[in-house]
């Protein structure tokens, strides 16, 4: 893997910190007319996705991050591991909890998502935006019934728990956006 | 490259400001009876900074000798005051190479000027007057170097040491620096925690009074104190003035020790101003200098984000 001086780096340049993969959002030359220069770089942890400040001097290397987003085939879980599968040489990657975060109640099998692999192994699956699911269980809406807002919340196959207008059934496929957890719309076979 | 480069990063208003401003300053100097020169560009030798780094080109004679773009105009205009130039200014290209940022271009307009007689107290007070002129700013805030360590970080930087420095930059969250030595960590503590709250509110601040360890070509007066000054305006540097250092001994002496230093952090080596510190020799009279950011300054008159907005060209467009 390349390395870095913080002087080059761009947003969107991967690099370690602290061991963990980060991406730079922001790199800002700071130096005093006579004086000693710096750049000072806010970065996320791609691990945490916690976004953080850094100040280093200028002309320091930092380790290049071994990262690529892949669009993988979503298999099976065997209940601790999920399975990925690259559709043009069959790879597989097993990605852990940690790595599907909350993304595994939304994806179902044979889901295309896009995985971020860190020194070749998954370290976030991103779900699709937005996914069709069967609702699997919801109370019956009752007509006129307006104390919740016109709404009820419904389980879907994948164990999600989104809310859902009053006359969504069970068995009926639904259309949600993964990335605010909210029902956009019934959806056809 | 992409298909609008050509295009000037400034608008034609922004550039109309611009002229108004040099027109003004020029005004300004004239009426002072300050002499406006030129000097070269390009010189045999450069500036020993140990933190700035040369642009260098080749003289098509037959040794074949490197020029050097100048860092600044500074010991070519004190050749011209030892040979009793009298107050003299400038305004010219200056050049920093590796320098780029949102406050930072490569290439870039100095005003650079110098008066016979005065200290870095009488040269803040013109200062004062021709940013009065040019911002259309209240008098500037004035404080010494020590007053803001105090005031901001809680430490003397007089007395202090670089452990205590590398421990009150870590509660500010700045722990990952390596290998700087005490002057690095008084830089970073400055700004990172000081800089940002000079020269709020429409009102520039003046630091005066640095260490001894940052005279640069700065008199050190007997109380181990550089008669230096700085100016800043919105949390940005706009100039750097010196009561000027005279003794050329002493100016030989800190040639070789940032040339040492130069060494250390494996910048190649600077060539020293040997007309330079001859003129010292035949006598700098007593004298304030001082470099102001004419880019800067504009942004700092239009309040504009970045020195691109104010520049016809900047790096990537030139």
């Amino acid at each position: 893997m390349s390395n870095f001086s913080t002087n080059e780096l761009k947003a969107g340049f991967k690099v370690r910190v602290d061991g963990d993969p980060c991406v730079i959002l922001e790199n800002e030359y700071v130096k005093p007319g006579k004086g000693q220069a710096f750049n000072r770089i806010r970065i996320r942890n791609l691990k945490t996705q916690r976004v953080i400040e850094r100040t280093y001097k200028s002309g320091d290397i930092l380790e290049g991050a071994d990262i690529v987003d892949m669009q993988l085939q979503y298999l099976y879980n065997d209940g601790s591991l999920w399975y990925f599968m690259d559709q043009e040489n069959f790879e597989q990657h097993a990605a852990d909890k940690a790595a599907l975060g909350e993304s595994g109640k939304w994806i179902k099998e044979q889901d295309v998502c896009n995985v971020t692999l860190y020194n070749g192994l998954p370290l976030m699956v991103a779900a699709p935006n937005q996914v069709i699911l069967r609702v699997a269980d919801t109370d019956p809406g009752l007509r006129g019934d307006t104390s919740t807002g016109g709404s009820k919340p419904a389980t879907l196959e994948t164990g999600a728990v989104v809310r859902v207008p009053l006359f969504v059934t069970v068995g009926d496929l639904i259309k949600v956006d993964t990335r605010t957890s909210e029902y956009l719309s019934r959806a056809k076979e | 490259m992409t298909s609008a480069d050509w295009m000037p990063s400034a608008s034609f208003a922004v550039l109309h400001r611009r002229s108004e401003v040099l027109a003004k300053i020029r005004v300004f100097f004239a009426r002072k009876n300050v002499l406006e020169v030129e000097t070269p560009i390009l010189s045999h030798a450069c500036g020993t900074d140990p933190q700035s780094s040369h642009f260098v080109t080749v003289l098509e004679n037959p040794d074949r000798s490197h020029l050097y773009l100048q860092t600044s105009p500074e010991f070519a205009m004190k050749r011209l005051l030892a040979a009793g130039s009298g107050p003299i200014y400038q305004i010219c290209k200056s050049f920093r190479n590796g320098e780029m940022g949102r406050f930072h271009n490569p290439e870039f307009t100095l005003l650079e000027w110098y008066r016979v007689g005065f200290d870095h107290h009488a040269l803040m007070d013109e200062m004062d007057e021709l940013l009065r002129e040019v911002l259309i700013c209240p008098y500037a805030e004035r404080v010494t170097y020590q007053t803001l360590f105090l005031r901001h970080v809680g430490v003397d930087p007089f007395q202090t040491t670089e452990q205590t420095l590398k421990t009150q930059a870590a509660s500010f969250g700045i722990s990952e620096i390596q290998n700087i030595d005490k002057d690095g960590w008084l830089d970073v503590l400055m700004t990172h925690c000081i800089v940002p709250h000079l020269g709020q509110g429409g009102r520039p601040t003046f630091v005066y009074d640095y260490p001894a360890s940052q005279a640069a070509l700065a008199k050190i007066n007997l109380f181990g104190v550089a008669e230096r000054f700085e100016v800043y305006f919105s949390g940005v540097e706009l100039a750097n003035g010196f009561h000027e250092l005279q003794d050329p001994l002493e100016q030989r002496r800190r040639f070789e020790q940032e040339q040492e230093q130069r060494q250390k952090s494996a910048f190649p080596p600077a060539i020293l101003d040997e007309r330079f510190l001859e003129s010292l020799k035949q006598g700098l009279p007593n004298c304030a200098g001082v470099a102001l950011g004419i880019d800067r300054l504009i942004m700092a008159l239009l309040k504009t984000n970045s020195l691109a907005e104010v520049m016809a060209f900047p790096i990537n467009r030139a």
